[in-house]
């Protein structure tokens, strides 16, 4: 699942080309100004987006004329879907054909009142699980996460690393061994290689700051869909 | 209806919880068990409060202004933060957090740091335990507060210009979440205001209550009562926090005076940031807006969320004051007292200023929460 940065130039363009290069999901950034758990890549993108007039509303406008095939889900901060009320944010998210919402500062104590409105409108809450979790907590999240479960693959923010983090697969692990929903890693998952030894364990990956930077360089949508046809080659073999 | 404890999950009245990425939940709530445990610990506490008094200086005096006092037509009385060790109250915080720290078996502090007091004083702290420091501080603030840069690389902190955003208080904030994020099994998070995620805003206030105690029994011995009323600047609200609490329980009307470019109580609506629902500057979108101010200390979208309830109830009121009242109130005091105020606290003198008249034959107390020796550089550029 690749993450695009809503609003920056291309994206929709960008989306198609990942969906067409074999992309299972899309996660869509509806940019913050405030992006604690974000490293320099997707800020930066975030800051261009919203320095280009994007909101809330124009992306998830233009994402509800994108025809895909996959599904797509939304990813940003709380405060976006506080202020415009949770009724209306969840309900906006479903008109815009978007199945899932993953709130980066919205732990599970304080997810109740999105949670509820987010499952009244069709909208799946998709929950973070981090390494620094024990296992009750981890066994809390999972019964609450609708969807999959985003497990976080290091202790730090997103970005590209040199090598997978040993806490990616320790963190897949223990959460594959207490769910039956999807998990997919993400934080520090870069490459190809990376990400076909993640799923060595985990169902999935997250891959973010990799795609983002190819946009950030004008790669443009064009150089997204190599880098997704790539990512999906890796992990076919690995599977086969 | 005083300042009482916040709900197990951090909440004063519809304000407060704990919005932090996954990651420092657990991080978070280690916190809570520990600040509960150290709090009720008669070691700890005693051990606290011996710092204060033999490293920072404690009890801070209670000063009469004669002088200013008759220029102003009402009686002023200043509560002296700008006297503890390193210029501000910001100390008192500190070593509550840092004494904490040590017995989380944590050995590196990270701070955010708008004017530098507040890193002044972790960098202090660190120094003092022989704990590792990082202290995260806006571009610009780094500029205008070079003199502070320099105290905390010389007290051994190393200090990172933030040149994301608008380059102050709140993106040093999130540079300093960043931090934590990634170092959280050896770093304690050391947050200098009542803000961010519970259990800060509560326990912050609880480290600064010392200025409330102190004001209160002071007053009793000079006034024979608590004063009329009770004034404090506000940023994120940690020195009016600490000196409301010793009069939150009487009579005393509270007035916390934000600047008029960052008056998240006075313009702002309810949101989310750097952990807690409070009283926030925001666009139609919920972007967060950048406050403008000459104190960097006060440069800062958002307010404690005790602050916000506490307006929301009426039992303190939020006040602003421009950049121009602050500087008048800067030479004022200086001129009339011979005490060079910081910035942030001229703040509460400029609204006492406009307001003399409201205010004649009344007692005031101002929380002097620092000294001004930081700010003398940026007057003079000013004046120039």
């Amino acid at each position: 699942m690749p993450y695009i940065t809503g609003g920056l130039e291309g994206w929709q363009a960008a989306i198609e080309a990942a969906a067409d290069a074999g992309a299972d999901a899309v996660e869509v950034g509806i940019p913050f100004s405030d992006p604690v758990i974000d490293g320099p890549t997707v800020q930066e993108a975030g800051d261009r987006a919203l320095g280009a007039g994007a909101t809330p509303a124009s992306i998830l406008s233009a994402a509800a004329a994108l025809d895909v095939g996959v599904p797509l889900v939304v990813m940003t901060y709380y405060n976006i879907a506080h202020h415009m009320g949770h009724e209306r944010f969840a309900r906006s998210l479903a008109t815009a054909g978007i199945s899932g919402a993953i709130l980066a500062d919205l732990p599970l104590e304080e997810s109740g009142p999105w949670a509820a409105a987010a499952d009244e409108a069709g909208v799946e809450t998709v929950l973070l699980a981090a390494p620094t979790a024990s296992d009750e907590r981890l066994e809390a999240i999972c019964g609450r996460a609708r969807g999959f479960v985003y497990a976080v693959g290091l202790l730090g923010v997103t970005g590209e690393r040199a090598a997978l983090a040993a806490s990616a697969l320790i963190i897949s692990g223990r959460l594959k061994a207490i769910t039956d929903l999807p998990v997919l890693v993400g934080v520090g998952v870069s490459t190809p290689d990376q990400a076909a030894e993640a799923t060595t364990v985990a169902d999935g990956v997250v891959v973010g700051s990799a795609v983002v930077r190819r946009l950030l360089e004008g790669e443009g949508p064009e150089g997204v869909g190599s880098f997704v046809a790539d990512l999906r080659r890796a992990l076919d073999e690995s599977r086969s | 209806m005083g300042m009482s404890d916040p709900t197990p999950e951090g909440r004063f009245g519809d304000f407060g919880g704990c919005y932090v990425p996954e990651t420092l939940v657990p991080a978070c709530q280690e916190l809570d068990r520990a600040f509960r445990a150290a709090w009720a610990d008669a070691p700890f506490r005693r051990r606290l409060d011996d710092l204060l008094r033999d490293y920072a200086g404690r009890p801070s005096p209670l000063t009469d202004c004669p002088r200013l006092s008759d220029e102003l037509g009402l009686r002023l009385l200043l509560k002296r933060e700008d006297l503890n060790h390193t210029g501000s109250h910001k100390i008192n915080n500190v070593l509550g957090q840092a004494l904490l720290a040590e017995r989380m078996g944590k050995t590196r502090l990270v701070a955010e740091t708008g004017a530098g007091q507040h890193g002044v004083a972790t960098a202090t702290a660190a120094a003092l335990l022989g704990m590792e420091c990082a202290v995260y501080m806006g571009e610009v603030d780094v500029s205008r507060q070079e003199l502070n840069v320099f105290r905390m690389r010389l007290l051994g902190a190393e200090v990172h210009a933030v040149t994301t955003g608008s380059r102050t208080l709140k993106d040093a904030i999130n540079e300093a979440l960043r931090d934590w994020v990634a170092t959280v099994a050896q770093t304690h998070y050391c947050l200098g205001s009542v803000m961010g995620p519970h259990p800060y805003p509560w326990m912050v206030r609880e480290f600064h209550r010392v200025i409330g105690s102190e004001s209160n029994r002071q007053c009793a011995e000079l006034l024979g009562g608590d004063p009329d009323v009770v004034v404090a600047c506000v940023g994120g609200g940690s020195n009016a926090a600490g000196i409301f609490s010793g009069f939150a329980d009487g009579d005393a009307e509270l007035v916390g005076v934000e600047p008029a470019g960052g008056a998240a109580v006075g313009r702002g609506a309810p949101g989310v940031v750097h952990g807690s629902l409070s009283y926030l500057m925001q666009d139609e979108f919920g972007q967060v807006l950048e406050a403008e101010s000459i104190s960097a200390g006060l440069d800062y979208p958002g307010v404690g969320p005790e602050h916000a309830h506490l307006a929301r109830t009426g039992r303190a009121r939020y006040e602003n004051v421009t950049d121009g009242e602050v500087l008048a109130a800067f030479e004022l005091l200086s001129r009339t007292e011979g005490i060079i105020p910081a910035l942030e606290p001229a703040h509460g003198l400029a609204w006492i200023s406009r307001e003399r008249r409201a205010l004649a034959g009344r007692t005031v107390l101002l929380n002097l929460s620092g000294r001004g020796d930081k700010d003398v550089d940026l007057v003079m550029g000013l004046q120039a």
